[in-house]
């Protein structure tokens, strides 16, 4: 057994911070190549001129240390906790809390949070809470991953509680059905994540960690590899593109998730993301 | 393609003028509300009161902007959704709203209304907020301060991007535009 490993949550709340701001006005590397290649593969040159206002954008963002986009996101993070670490000096959940309020409130991020949904929809004007997905893995470290996850293609996914007689077929069409309703609504070039198998909370849980993944990284099992080629291919068959002004490009790419489901349920979710697919990890 | 350069605020005669696809740059006054600012618009308008600003020949931008770094006009700023103010859009362009600036899909309620009212729909690049934000000369919050980021505001804008999807002749760039991409499987 190893040593327990004392934490200080200020270096928490300080990292989380930190990811908040830089998560939001530098465009990760892969996602930046991803644009690029998209626009040389894209044949609709009001497509074209889509991408190369995104690249722009990115660009202005990085130098001007501006947001992205204006809809800087509710802060999902993953966090992975070492089973060694011993949190010190206030609670994990307040810390994590307290780094999305001074990342939104230094930062000059948009605070997108409102409280009690079905009525008041009065904003939390700090951008809390974190959303916080925990795992204890063996170490004594703690790995931070965040993602700015916006509004308008978050509320185009869809949870899909598929009959196992459906088979594969019957994901492809769902996936299909779902970006194709989407439309020009998520912002499109899309990141399409897909959880499958599990339960409901599982699967949509699988479909958000699946956007996490590096664009042009190619998942480790051949077949599921297979799998999110295919889906790539029939979703930007769909002509949609970016911005959804017509296109080949409407997804810069499909990621997939699995796990074992019970015997009577074939559960997925598709988790849909903007082009902005702002997220930023940190180990401590 | 060069752009049409736009001057706001909008006649019936220049929106006619207007067709899906048409890139444009908009120079003038254009007024920022998205849902909440909305709901408010509407109820005044059912109650017969005044409205904050002359909404003759106006164009809205769906957009609520993040918070402006010291010095700065605007934080970024693009399109949001606009799907979200169909419930209100018809009874704003029966009322002399001309243009409407967003992203994403209309209901065919709201293009009808276009037809029916002279009125036009532009996308503007979403996810572009901070390139946007750059065509935003001025910005000056007219009504509900306490709504922040979904307050009303009046902004300068000078050779604003965008794109025609719906014009007031039924043209709809986002089906035309797909149809032209689809591959049948």
């Amino acid at each position: 057994m190893g040593n327990v490993r004392d934490l200080d949550v200020a270096d928490v709340t300080a990292a989380v911070k930190k990811l908040c701001m830089e998560a939001n006005y530098d465009l990760p590397g892969d996602v930046y190549q991803a644009l690029k290649d998209g626009k040389e593969a894209e044949e609709s040159p009001v497509g074209k001129a889509v991408f190369d206002q995104l690249i722009e954008n990115a660009d202005i963002a990085r130098t001007d240390r501006v947001p992205i986009c204006q809809d800087t996101g509710f802060a999902v993070f993953f966090v992975n906790i070492g089973q060694d670490v011993h949190f010190t000096g206030g609670t994990f959940k307040d810390a994590m809390d307290e780094g999305v309020r001074q990342g939104y409130g230094d930062g000059y991020l948009r605070k997108s949070v409102a409280e009690q949904p079905a009525h008041e929809r009065k904003n939390t004007k700090d951008n809390t809470p974190a959303i916080v997905h925990t795992s204890i893995v063996p170490g004594d470290k703690v790995e931070i991953s965040m993602m700015a996850k916006g509004g308008g293609a978050e509320n185009m996914s869809s949870l899909n509680m598929l009959k196992p007689s459906q088979g594969w077929q019957g994901m492809v069409d769902a996936v299909v059905a779902t970006v194709s309703k989407a439309g020009s609504n998520p912002c499109p070039p899309i990141v399409v994540g897909v959880g499958i198998g599990g339960t409901i909370e599982m699967c949509t849980l699988l479909a958000k960690k699946a956007l996490l993944r590096e664009i042009g990284s190619v998942h480790p099992d051949a077949r599921i590899a297979g799998m999110e080629k295919e889906l790539l291919e029939k979703v930007n068959a769909l002509g949609i593109g970016p911005q959804g002004l017509g296109g080949t490009q409407t997804a810069l790419a499909v990621f997939i998730e699995e796990m074992p489901c019970h015997i009577a349920s074939m559960p997925m979710a598709v988790n849909i993301q903007c082009h902005a697919q702002r997220h930023k990890h940190v180990v401590l | 393609m060069a752009a049409k350069e736009l001057t706001t605020p909008l006649t019936a005669e220049v929106v006619e003028g207007l067709h899906a696809g048409d890139e444009v740059a908009i120079t003038g006054v254009i007024y920022q509300a998205r849902d909440a600012a909305h709901k408010r618009l509407v109820a005044l308008i059912e109650a017969g009161e005044p409205l904050p600003f002359e909404l003759e020949g106006a164009v809205v931008y769906y957009m609520g902007p993040s918070p402006a770094k010291p010095g700065n006009v605007i934080g970024s700023a693009g399109p949001t959704t606009s799907g979200r103010m169909d419930a209100y859009a018809p009874l704003l362009m029966k009322h002399g709203l001309k243009g409407m600036i967003g992203k994403g899909l209309r209901t065919p309620e709201v293009k009808q209304a276009m037809v029916d009212n002279k009125a036009v729909y532009f996308a503007a690049t979403g996810g572009a907020g901070a390139l946007l934000a750059q065509r935003i000369v001025g910005n000056e919050v007219v009504a509900y301060p306490e709504l922040g980021a979904e307050a009303v505001a009046k902004l300068e804008v000078k050779d604003f991007p965008a794109i025609v999807v719906n014009d007031c002749h039924g043209a709809d760039l986002y089906e035309e535009g797909r149809k032209k991409y689809e591959k049948s499987a």
